[in-house]
């Protein structure tokens, strides 16, 4: 049976897994609705998603494997990370909730790696800049999309308004790790590979305020905030959902489709 | 035959080899080839003599891409290819502006709408969508859902003859 790999995380391999991470596993939890979507337009748009945000993270996968210079593939980052090794942030492996929750989990990411991947366009990594030129496109659909859902719940029904102001209280202290950055990643900045984190945060708070007041809910002050997912200390449901999605790989070693 | 490598004469091979690669069409909208769609980017001998066919997804997670990638290979080696290598690039990003207006005109006579005369960006998707029936050409239409039966689709349906159709993003 193989091993869980230890990865060499240079900064830039680290800078691109924290992305490729976020962008599976919010994509694996999208997926586990499939089938079970409140109407059939809907079924298809979570699926639709899912398939965006794991696209990205095979794009993402195969640079990580290809900088850390050890041939590895996207299916070895995937499959043979154990839940310490993954660096995604602790927003994207809240479980799924209620279909409230799961659209408020998504309005907050996709506002967030929205405006993230439009200004990635401008990196000098070239194939990050590629993958961002991509990405953009498709979370602008994903913002677009939910943000239309997170108006229909708010301003709907007592229920569906009850539900949604829940799943954001819930989840507002998941958002301030969106913004973390660490020393490694810092110079990534200074070499214009990466973005001022820091730099996004005003702009994305004024876009989900717009959003949340037009689905007359208030939008929560910073308070403390969670963190951990960036440097592997994860919240219980990430091991969860690894063994779902590595089910199959820990089975049968090497299985290919 | 197999074709002569290293090649007589490169620019005839060449044109060739994009003839055959532009019959491929996309499993998932069969009257389109992935000349019609831009998704066929470039050709070239590389330097160990095999043929490099560059193509581009239209979205991250396309599941036509690998089906587009395999069908390329067997259509250049029954034309007698050998060595054929198909590259995947993300840069530059694809756009609906790369598709051809024959392209666009077989997309509407299939039944779905092209994406609007618009120029694809940021504009075109918050504004508001103009989107012509492709059955009987009325405007008066609307958006049932904005994710559709593939990822480069959405779902529409026309106020006037009542038909539900795709519409091809803008993107």
């Amino acid at each position: 049976m193989a091993k869980t790999i230890r990865v060499n995380e240079t900064p830039l391999v680290l800078y691109t897994l924290r992305r490729a991470d976020d962008a599976l596993i919010l994509g694996h939890r999208l997926s586990e609705w499939c089938g079970h979507a409140p109407m059939m337009e809907e079924d298809m748009a979570l699926a639709n998603m899912a398939l965006d945000l794991i696209g990205q993270a095979r794009s993402l996968y195969t640079y990580a494997g290809e900088a850390e210079g050890e041939g590895r593939t996207e299916d070895d980052f995937a499959y043979w990370r154990d839940d310490r090794g993954y660096r995604n942030a602790l927003l994207v492996e809240q479980q799924n909730g209620d279909f409230a929750r799961t659209i408020m989990r998504q309005f907050l990411y996709a506002s967030f790696a929205d405006l993230y991947w439009r200004a990635m366009m401008k990196s000098k990594d070239e194939t990050l800049a590629a993958v961002a030129a991509k990405s953009e496109k498709e979370m602008a659909y994903h913002v677009r999309h939910t943000a239309e859902w997170v108006i229909r719940l708010g301003d709907g029904t007592t229920e569906s308004h009850a539900r949604i102001a829940a799943a954001l209280d819930e989840l507002w202290a998941y958002t301030g790790e969106l913004f973390e950055m660490d020393a490694s990643e810092k110079g990534l900045v200074d070499a214009g590979i990466a973005v001022d984190l820091a730099s996004l945060r005003d702009q994305w708070r004024a876009n989900v305020k717009a959003v949340l007041e037009e689905a007359t809910l208030t939008t929560p002050e910073d308070g403390w905030m969670q963190k951990g997912g960036r440097t592997g200390i994860h919240s219980e449901h990430l091991g969860h959902l690894l063994s779902d999605l590595q089910h199959v790989q820990h089975t049968i070693p090497g299985a290919v489709w | 035959m197999p074709a002569p490598f290293p090649p007589a004469d490169t620019a005839a091979l060449l044109a060739q080899a994009r003839a055959v690669a532009a019959t491929v069409s996309d499993p998932e909208i069969p009257v389109l080839s992935i000349d019609d769609l831009g998704v066929l980017r470039s050709l070239k001998i590389s330097e160990d003599g095999a043929l490099e066919i560059v193509i581009t997804p239209t979205y991250s997670g396309c599941p036509a891409m690998n089906m587009i990638a395999l069908e390329l290979e067997l259509a250049l080696e029954k034309a007698g290819f050998d060595r054929v290598k198909v590259t995947t690039v993300l840069s530059p990003a694809w756009t609906t502006d790369w598709m051809t207006e024959d392209g666009k005109r077989k997309l509407k006579e299939y039944g779905i709408a092209p994406p609007s005369e618009k120029r694809a960006g940021r504009g075109a998707l918050f504004g508001a969508d103009e989107v012509e029936c492709p059955r009987c050409g009325s405007v008066r239409t609307a958006r049932l859902a904005e994710f559709g039966s593939t990822s480069c689709k959405a779902l529409w349906q026309c106020q006037d003859c009542r038909e539900p159709f795709d519409y091809f993003k803008c993107h």
